[in-house]
């Protein structure tokens, strides 16, 4: 029957009311939602630079349609898709394909991939980088030694599948959560914060201004001084923060499609955070694929209690500043060391609506000159450039970056992510700070 | 505190991206807010003014003239001659030497995909030596793997229309190999790079397949792929080889010549100092009375306000989503702007396809500034105009009238936007 034929009244027959309400995530409006413009393809930095790869249109709505009546295998490449999400972006009707390929990856790895295979121990390896950090972090001095030798290198390439051109991160002597406790934890925060209100002239008895820091890995394990200056710049505006105990965000594991892990770990940051939502705080984070994953993963793929809470409240941390603060005017009347940036805005702080942000801010900073190095993938995409059959692909990705960034005028890069950065320095061998440092010599 | 500007911009097409560059020129305070990649993607990168009248007379030779013969609530009546002639002013500004038709008022005839003619007012360089009014015989090339572009099928259509020239249409190989659903962004990056095909460079190899077929052809028309960053060197060194003219044809999404008006629209947004945040929908608004105060912004659920004094919607029409429609009726769904239509929805439409639909002409309804107006004739709100598809009246895909009402209603929305804010 033809659309031109249907029943005129309205109230005899509603099409949708046909189909059973869905058990499981049920993608189909998504997949209809496609007209096959291919504007996804023409974003992905994979699609991009190797042939082989099909493109996020194939891996999305072609493939959920090919498997509809289960007698298809999710099609291996799927394993390429670095998930940088910028198809999501992309597409101009909407369709969830950040969400198909992570279903589509995580079956794949469920149904289809061999648990004692080497990609499957190295991927659930990398993917559980906090569980190696955790253990790594107890004897930095001797992880760093250790994970910088060639023989672990020569070993990780061959048994893992690690790539031995890059060189591992180096863990911090005093993680940032240890820091944090040296310090004095939640008490001292609230008294630092009241002591800023009152010198801002706030209500030092409010408790409008509370927010719960949500770290992640790298900051903790690799990068403290991100997180103390997150908490350092949010105390100066009179903020109290608490760092409450949780696990990683989940966006390795989505990447390797490790949903098992990624939903453990999620209920676990759920629970966690919820409680503190329900309170009047907010959550904010320093890295953009952590903000990514408690914003828009989580709901999408985990239907557990805290899920929705923690996604609608969860911000970037400038991000919220910059909404609840007067941060431009803050910064129009301070100046830092006289330094040129070559930022670069991480896949998934465009994603949030967030690659201009900071040189939006700095611009205009005093001592600070900034430049966009352009829209392409800095290719690393958390995992996926460790991974010894894909270090090519993930550096081919990067040359645009990498060459922007050389003609940039900066000498020093920035960006928001801690794999990009990593790829920035790997590629370019300049420093790379993260906006939240620039803030803090700025602010406090 | 929160974000402030003087002019909040919503939407990110050539409407947004005018009113965007008319409100910065005023000397206000401009950002530009837009949630996904913009029909620009889908756009073929002619920018019309008007090519057919609305009764279907036509093709029309000169555009200016014919204005004033239009309805009284054609979006160009409502902002007038004048105005249509600075937004194409405008557009020449941002588009420099890249685009041609700048130099006269009457309407050029370009060939299409699809092997029938255009009229339009602006034509990307490298589709100039493609007009249909030039009388040297032209040859068509297209790829086995693109089905976008069927070159004997659109010779044929051309001849039959009654093109003053011969024109044939061959299907080859593209010398480079690719996966059979690859890309016309992979074509472009293969010539850019001259990448090594057959033993030799792309160009060269794609020269040597295409000259066999030559035969009288002074011009030889392709599928827009011929390179994005060194188009340029990409076409010259075509013709060395070929010995002709090259030219290409606009193909359908994604498509490179709209991608490219994107970049040139988006760096003189940059130049101009406008303020840009994409990736996340305008959702609501706070109003105080008749003003608009703030849009809501849902950033993947937290719902961020956005200030100004004075605000331009310009979210498209039904394809860009800025009209939104269901059984239940048509909307415009971020202000509940009136958007005139029958209550019975199977009036919205004609049963021949290419018929007089009216939903082609769905929209909000400007008063003389392009503020939306309400039941009443009055506006919604004092401080909202509207530009591009979102506003009513003109049915642009059978008139060719998109790009001119884009450039005209975004022009003065953002003007009139921008000198009262300031």
């Amino acid at each position: 029957m033809s659309d031109a034929e249907q029943p005129r009244s309205e109230d005899d027959f509603e099409p949708v009311q046909v189909f059973p309400e869905a058990e499981e995530m049920d993608l189909r409006p998504g997949a209809d939602n496609c007209y096959k413009c291919t504007t996804c393809d023409s974003v992905c930095p994979v699609a991009e630079v190797d042939d082989e790869f099909p493109g996020p249109k194939f891996q999305g709505p072609e493939q959920w349609r090919l498997k509809r009546k289960g007698d298809e295998d999710i099609d291996p490449s799927v394993m390429s898709c670095s998930n940088c999400m910028r198809c999501d972006n992309a597409c101009p009707s909407s369709v969830p394909l950040s969400q198909m390929h992570n279903a589509a990856r995580g079956e794949y790895v469920e149904a289809q991939m061999d648990t004692l295979s080497r990609e499957y121990v190295r991927n659930r390896v990398l993917a559980n980088y906090r569980t190696m950090a955790e253990l790594g972090s107890k004897v930095p001095r001797l992880t760093n030694f250790v994970m910088g030798l060639g023989v672990t290198k020569l070993f990780n390439e061959k048994v893992l599948g690690i790539t031995s051109k890059r060189d591992f991160p180096e863990f911090a002597e005093q993680t940032f959560r240890e820091w944090w406790e040296e310090r004095g934890g939640a008490a001292a925060s609230k008294k630092r914060a009241r002591e800023a209100r009152a010198e801002r002239g706030d209500d030092t008895t409010s408790d409008e201004k509370r927010v719960a820091y949500f770290h992640g890995c790298y900051s903790n394990y690799n990068t403290p001084e991100v997180g103390k200056a997150l908490v350092r710049v949010f105390e100066s505006f009179g903020y109290e923060v608490v760092v409450p105990r949780q696990r990683c965000s989940g966006t390795p594991m989505f990447a390797n499609g490790m949903l098992k892990d990624a939903e453990r770990a999620a209920g676990v940051n759920a629970e966690r955070f919820s409680g503190l939502i329900e309170e009047g705080y907010d959550v904010v984070a320093s890295c953009t694929s952590c903000s990514m994953s408690l914003r828009q993963e989580y709901p999408e793929l985990f239907s557990m209690d805290g899920v929705e809470d923690l996604s609608n409240h969860t911000y970037e941390a400038m991000e919220y500043l910059r909404i609840h603060e007067d941060l431009e005017g803050a910064l129009e009347e301070a100046s830092v060391s006289d330094r040129s940036y070559a930022y670069h805005a991480p896949c998934h702080a465009r994603n949030q609506g967030l690659d201009r942000q900071a040189v939006e801010l700095f611009r205009d900073l005093d001592g600070v000159t900034i430049e966009d190095v352009g829209p392409s993938c800095s290719g690393i995409s958390g995992t996926y450039g460790w991974k010894a059959e894909k270090y090519d692909t993930s550096m081919a990705i990067g040359e645009e970056m990498f060459e922007h960034m050389e003609h940039a005028a900066g000498e020093v890069g920035m960006t928001e992510c801690p794999t990009c950065s990593m790829q920035m320095e790997h590629g370019t061998g300049y420093e790379i700070r993260h906006p939240l440092q620039v803030l803090e010599e700025a602010l406090t | 505190m929160p974000i402030r500007e003087d002019v909040l911009v919503v939407g990110g097409g050539l409407a947004g991206a005018t009113a965007a560059l008319s409100a910065a020129e005023t000397g206000a305070s401009v950002r530009l807010v837009s949630y996904k990649k913009s029909t620009l993607r889908f756009a073929s990168g002619f920018v019309d003014a008007l090519g057919y009248a609305p009764d279907g007379e036509g093709p029309i030779a000169d555009p200016f003239e014919a204005i004033a013969e239009l309805p009284a609530d054609h979006p160009y009546s409502v902002v007038g001659e004048d105005a249509v002639r600075e937004g194409f002013e405008l557009f020449d500004g941002v588009v420099g030497d890249a685009y041609r038709g700048g130099h006269t008022d009457a309407n050029a005839l370009l060939l299409t995909h699809g092997g029938t003619v255009k009229p339009t007012a602006r034509y990307p360089e490298s589709a100039a030596p493609g007009l249909a009014s030039d009388p040297r015989d032209a040859l068509l090339v297209g790829f086995e793997s693109l089905t976008d572009f069927d070159a004997p099928l659109a010779a044929r259509h051309l001849s039959a229309a009654g093109v003053p020239f011969s024109v044939e249409g061959v299907t080859v190989s593209f010398p480079r190999r690719f996966r059979a659903d690859a890309k016309v962004t992979r074509f472009a990056k293969a010539l850019d790079r001259d990448e090594r095909a057959d033993g030799a460079g792309t160009r060269r190899a794609l020269a040597e397949t295409v000259a066999p077929h030559l035969g009288a052809a002074e011009r030889v028309g392709f599928p827009a792929l011929l390179g994005d960053e060194r188009a340029d060197e990409v076409r010259a060194d075509l013709e060395a080889a070929l010995g002709a003219e090259v030219f290409e044809i606009p193909t359908g999404p994604p498509s490179l010549l709209g991608l490219k008006l994107e970049d040139a629209l988006y760096s003189a947004l940059d130049e101009a100092g406008v303020r840009i945040s994409t990736g996340n929908p305008v959702v609501d608004y706070e109003a105080d009375g008749e003003r608009v105060r703030a849009v809501y912004v849902d950033r993947k659920g937290q719902r961020v306000p956005y200030h100004a004094e004075q605000f331009v919607l310009a979210t498209g029409g039904l394809v860009g989503k800025g009209i939104d429609s269901g059984r239940g009726g048509v909307e415009e769904p971020i202000f509940g702007c009136r958007v005139p239509h029958s209550e019975d929805r199977y009036d919205w439409f004609e049963d021949d396809a290419f018929g007089d639909h009216a939903f082609a002409r769905f929209g909000v309804v400007p008063d003389a500034e392009l503020r939306p107006t309400d039941e009443g004739g009055g506006p919604h709100f004092s401080n909202l105009r509207a530009a591009g598809g979102v506003v009513g009246g003109a049915d642009f895909a059978a008139e060719k009238s998109g790009g001119g009402v884009s450039l005209a209603t975004g022009l003065v929305a953002g003007r009139n936007a921008g000198e009262e804010a300031t």
